[in-house]
């Protein structure tokens, strides 16, 4: 077994994509992603990481650079924050359609205005539609093994799709947690240097990035979907693969305490930690209270998902993120899902921890009672901003 | 003199098209001719990061291709930043012998608007990082592929689709920007300007970028005579009299000195440039003697410079 040692997870992110041997790390500063890059660039500055760093003037170049390098068949890796991801939004969308697995560990932050440094999803749902393989970590553990996770999926010749790590901002860069760090031997087994099937090099031209008419470009764009949908099974498969080298085992939709309970808390991020304390507490009361984790963002595990809420009478959605107008965005998503099934449950959604906010396991409890006093009463489809101070 | 070598001295170029014929270039389009000279000048062993523009519209259309080098588009305004990308992983993947040691030069090409506009912060971030490419800005003076709108680049005067002259505006009121002066500012190798009405001149800076190692910046003038209102076959004469006005004086600035590399004693009026091009038809006689001021000036800084080696 591989040592288990006390870490910030931004440092044990930064160890991660060294033992992974990236070869090109594109960045641009902001919080709270800092500290993956400045690790990363001591990694390279003193030796301990072979690889081009570049600090680039902006997160648009950042991701270009990416493209660039791993067109060319370069393993590359980039990190930021909201103000930043909405700025590399416009490459995120060539970045997948090119089919270039690039990972990217985003520090979740809100986005402007108000101006706010601290965690909520905002940032990473406004590109929710992007293409990328979207991965949310619940702990330190997870942002760690993800990395390598990740660029075995991605760079899966039947797969070949950029990959998204969303680590919460704060409540996981900035925290020191055990992690059990894998012998090398054991990652570079798992994990080969990255072969393209095409990357640019003369003595093979290919042209990249070419203009669709509207007579390919809807085909282009299915190839894209069929691609996508097809890597569920590989995102499994190396899932499986991880947990037989390491005994973690990860899943797209994972429970605690979930398989009687009438209520089941969702949430997706970092506040699953906190949501399993609460459902402790309410279970000690006898209370049927259960907690549904949602590891897999994109693809969408309909299935997964579908099975897991098969017995629940209503769930009680925790988005971390608004879709002003409408609801929350994992709320949404989930209804769609549900829509099909003869018997839905009742879907209670919050809106919590925004901007850094924090939630606590009580407040976890608060929104549980309220959630199920307001479905007793016939508000089947309830929506709220929990804990607005009036 | 210098036009009977250039008859001559093309025939020694090679036979080789790297941008093959059969793209959709509008006739008499010099961008297409100078990207043509550029790719023959560098030969098989390059990397082309295209920004969006006429180039890659006309070249791509999936699924045929005009480019027989690799070739990659990401996006307008980040030309830079992806050749610095393909650039960084050669050098990383030959240094870790995961590919042959080789030359392979890095090529990014855009547009005025690509370059002087969008695109000018990612290449002040190259060029400032001092990347081992070269960028080529094919300057047509309007954002032509999207229908002649004007960009920074565009010249005072010029009648575009979105600073047209009408009863109260006489045209783009702006000087253009001094793409080359920006790009000298940030003390790089090697600044350059061409048009491909000189081939051989053309070519040979485009050979002297590929040697040098650190970043290089060409400032190629495209006539463009969709958006110039000009004849298709006058655009290799247009090149010329843009250059024999000193409204594009073709020099380099190697290490900080400049370099005039044609220097005219007497300068032609710029009124013949100008009267062969519909965007320029509303120009007053005494408007275009304002302009032609400052062209002589600012062509006679440039002398003075060029004298002093700085």
């Amino acid at each position: 077994m591989g040592k288990r040692v006390g870490m910030e997870v931004s440092i044990a992110a930064a160890e991660a994509v060294k033992q992974a041997n990236v070869d090109v790390i594109s960045a641009y500063p902001i919080t709270p992603q800092t500290h993956v890059v400045e690790h990363l660039s001591e990694l390279v500055a003193n030796g301990e990481l072979d690889a081009e760093f570049f600090c680039v003037e902006s997160e648009h170049s950042a991701l270009s650079v990416c493209l660039g390098s791993s067109a060319t068949g370069a393993r590359s890796f980039t990190c930021t924050s909201s103000q930043g991801l909405a700025l590399m939004s416009e490459i995120t969308y060539i970045a997948s359609a090119l089919r270039l697995p690039i990972v990217m560990i985003i520090a979740n932050r809100t986005l402007s205005a108000p101006i706010n440094i601290w965690n909520d999803h905002s940032d990473v749902m406004s590109i929710r539609d992007c293409g990328w393989v979207q991965f949310f970590a619940e702990n330190g553990q997870d942002v760690y093994d993800h990395v390598f996770i990740a660029y075995r999926l991605g760079e899966d010749r039947n797969v070949l799709l950029p990959v998204i790590i969303n680590m919460d901002g704060f409540t996981l860069s900035h925290v020191i947690e055990p992690i059990e760090l894998i012998d090398q031997e054991k990652i570079d087994q798992f994990l080969p240097p990255y072969k393209p099937v095409l990357s640019l090099h003369p003595d093979r031209p290919v042209t990249m990035g070419g203009i669709a008419l509207p007579g390919i470009f809807t085909e282009t764009k299915k190839a894209q979907e069929v691609a996508i949908r097809s890597s569920m099974p590989k995102i499994l498969e190396t899932w499986k693969a991880f947990g037989e080298m390491t005994g973690r085992y990860y899943h797209p939709i994972e429970t605690y305490k979930a398989e009687d309970a009438e209520t089941l808390l969702v949430t997706m991020g970092s506040f699953g930690e906190t949501a399993s304390a609460a459902v402790d507490k309410m279970r000690e009361e006898g209370r049927s209270v259960g907690l549904m984790k949602i590891r897999l963002w994109r693809p969408f595990p309909f299935d997964a998902f579908k099975t897991a809420s098969l017995n629940a009478k209503q769930l009680v959605v925790i988005d971390r993120a608004i879709s002003v107008g409408a609801c929350g965005p994992v709320a949404s998503e989930l209804k769609a899902a549900l829509y099909e099934g003869h018997q839905r449950p009742s879907i209670y959604n919050f809106i919590a921890g925004l901007g850094g906010r924090d939630v606590a396991p009580s407040d976890f409890v608060k929104m549980v009672d309220k959630a199920e006093i307001e479905i007793e009463e016939g508000n089947k489809e309830g929506f709220e901003i929990y804990g607005v101070r009036e | 003199m210098t036009e009977n070598l250039n008859v001559f001295a093309v025939r020694t170029l090679t036979q080789k098209e790297y941008f093959a014929p059969g793209h959709r270039a509008c006739q008499g389009c010099a961008e297409a001719l100078a990207i043509r000279l550029v790719c023959k000048a560098l030969g098989r062993n390059i990397i082309i990061a295209s920004a969006t523009g006429c180039m890659e519209v006309v070249s791509t259309p999936i699924p045929f291709t005009a480019w027989r080098v690799p070739w990659f588009h990401v996006a307008f305004e980040n030309a830079a930043a992806v050749a610095s990308g393909i650039e960084s992983a050669l050098k990383v993947l030959m240094r870790k012998g995961r590919i042959p040691y080789k030359k392979i030069v890095t090529l990014a090409m855009a547009g005025d608007g690509g370059t002087a506009d969008i695109g000018l912060q990612a290449l002040s971030g190259a060029l400032e990082r001092n990347d081992d490419f070269i960028y080529i800005c094919t300057d047509n003076e309007a954002y032509m592929n999207t229908g002649i709108q004007r960009s920074s680049s565009t010249p005072f005067g010029a009648s575009t689709t979105t600073s047209p002259a009408g009863k109260v505006k006489m045209g783009q009121i702006t000087w253009k920007k001094n793409m080359p002066a920006i790009a000298a500012a940030h003390n790089i190798p090697y600044v350059a300007t061409a048009c491909p009405s000189y081939p051989v001149d053309l070519i040979q800076k485009v050979k002297k970028a590929a040697e040098i190692k650190g970043a290089a910046y060409i400032h190629i003038l495209s006539v463009c005579p969709t958006g110039w209102r000009s004849a298709p076959e006058l655009s290799i004469k247009l090149g010329r009299l843009a250059v024999e006005t000193g409204i594009f004086p073709l020099y380099e600035v190697e290490r900080g000195q400049y370099r005039l590399n044609i220097d005219f004693p007497n300068l032609k009026p710029i009124k013949e440039y100008m009267k062969l091009q519909g965007r320029f038809r509303h120009l007053t006689d005494e408007m275009i003697e304002e302009i032609e001021k400052r062209v002589h000036k600012e062509y006679e800084q440039l002398r003075e410079k060029a004298k002093k080696g700085v």
